[in-house]
């Protein structure tokens, strides 16, 4: 049960942003994504999530082609990208709904979806602001909406792009914490990231590196 | 909280509805035309606009205003549904909402049809809807009202459907508009031409099924196609 990439390779502007890599993504995993500016951090991730069809290599999905099996993919998959995908002129209850709609199999129809985003919300922080529009939240707070799709809890793979933008310490520290639980619990991670609060550390068992130079290579540390 | 389920039950489950992801979107999003009164109001204002412009730029005649007027009504609905689709996805593509649409499970082309649903019920159907009352200051027939709703209610949810495929198209460039109208006015054109000459017909009291019949035909065959087209042109709009 692993995102499997073989002899991956990308380049734009006549420039590889990595080529020839290896790597397998396994079951409780925690991958983080380092490397300087513009190196291709967020162009790999978009390749793992299957929204770039502009790579050379493949990208298997236990074991097989990803392009074969999308649907199962995007199921357990959840992406969040610079863009949060949040509608700024809707609540964040009907964001999230809107996700849990998506993504959901209907076990007791509307009323249980709505519970299960007004959970969410709360885990996240933002219990008494579920019926406010997102636009008259702060940038700190729309970004937790976005990441209350972590807390509904129906992918197996995250794959975060620079999620800790515009979030404050302590809500570093939850994400860190939740990351890897979901890891304990089986799930995969991968995330680029700026931020360091020490929560990730390879003390944790699960925590693992995947490095650019900004040359054109690619570090996997074990 | 996210420990509590193991990781096997959640790749071991069924796969989400699609009938569950096209229901939510559509409902999405006309909750998010409402929100934007103005948005939504502004192709009906334009369409009012040009219609009663015309009789005061012209001679207020009757029999010439009613002999323009299927024209007249037709090539400003026409107008309307253009001007409004450059925001269909537009939005969406800045904020995110867009790659987040195409990484859902559902086929794309199901959850675009939903989008374009929302765009018709809050664009076409309502110009659908007040275009007797226009028509009756264009001093058209009152025998052909029906058919002119009709023609507006079939015509333009056929108009949606393929204009959404050149909003997906240029939906990546800033300043996408004027490429748009160019990409899909050749593609118009035949709406407008059935549109309004059956229209003309129903005034002259012939026979208008057999038309009515190839617009049917029209959308039936842009249903199919279209949000598959457009499906494909977000992802080459995305890629990259």
């Amino acid at each position: 049960m692993q995102l499997e990439t073989r002899k991956l390779g990308c380049e734009r502007d006549e420039r590889w942003l990595f080529s020839d890599l290896d790597w397998q993504i396994g079951a409780g995993e925690l991958w983080r994504i380092e490397g300087p500016n513009g190196s291709g951090k967020t162009t790999l991730l978009r390749i793992l999530s299957g929204q770039m069809a502009d790579y050379t290599g493949t990208l298997l999905w236990q074991g097989e082609p990803l392009s074969r099996c999308r649907e199962t993919f995007m199921a357990s998959m959840l992406y969040i990208g610079h863009r949060p995908g949040i509608k700024r002129a809707l609540t964040a209850l009907e964001n999230l709904d809107w996700y849990q709609a998506m993504s959901a199999v209907k076990e007791g129809g509307a009323r249980a979806r709505r519970d299960a985003c007004f959970q969410a919300l709360e885990a996240v922080g933002l219990a008494g602001f579920e019926e406010t529009p997102v636009e008259s939240l702060s940038a700190g707070q729309q970004r937790r909406v976005a990441l209350a799709r972590l807390a509904l809890g129906h992918q197996w793979l995250w794959i975060l792009d620079e999620p800790f933008t515009a979030i404050d310490h302590d809500g570093v520290r939850q994400l860190e914490a939740w990351m890897t639980a979901h890891c304990r619990a089986g799930g995969s991670v991968v995330v680029t990231s700026h931020h360091d609060s020490g929560e990730l550390s390879p003390a944790s068992g699960v925590l693992r590196n995947l490095r650019f130079d900004g040359l054109g290579g690619v570090h996997v540390d074990r | 909280m996210t420990a509590e389920r193991t990781a096997t039950d959640r790749i071991a489950g069924p796969l989400p509805g699609l009938w569950q992801g096209f229901s939510a979107t559509l409902s999405r999003d006309c909750r998010l035309r409402f929100r934007r009164r103005s948005e939504l109001a502004n192709p009906l204002i334009f369409f009012a606009l040009i219609v009663t412009l015309f009789p005061l730029g012209l001679a207020p005649d009757s029999t010439l205003l009613s002999s323009i007027a299927p024209g007249l009504l037709w090539v400003a609905a026409l107008l309307s549904v253009l001007l409004s689709l450059d925001g269909l996805f537009r939005d969406d593509f800045d904020d995110g909402t867009l790659e987040q649409l195409l990484l859902a499970p559902q086929p794309t082309g199901i959850l675009v049809l939903a989008r374009i649903v929302a765009h018709w019920l809050t664009t076409g159907l309502p110009l659908a809807l007040i275009s007797p009352l226009l028509a009756v200051m264009l001093s058209l027939p009152g025998h052909s009202m029906d058919v002119l709703m009709l023609t507006l209610l079939l015509g333009s949810a056929t108009l949606s459907l393929i204009g959404a495929i050149g909003a997906a198209l240029t939906v990546g460039l800033r300043r996408g508009g004027v490429l748009l109208s160019l990409l899909i006015l050749p593609l118009y054109t035949p709406v407008l031409i059935f549109g309004a000459g059956t229209v003309r017909l129903a005034i002259e009291g012939a026979p208008v099924a057999p038309w009515l019949a190839l617009m049917g035909a029209m959308l039936a065959l842009s249903l199919l196609a279209a949000p598959w087209a457009a499906a494909a042109a977000l992802k080459l709009s995305l890629d990259g």
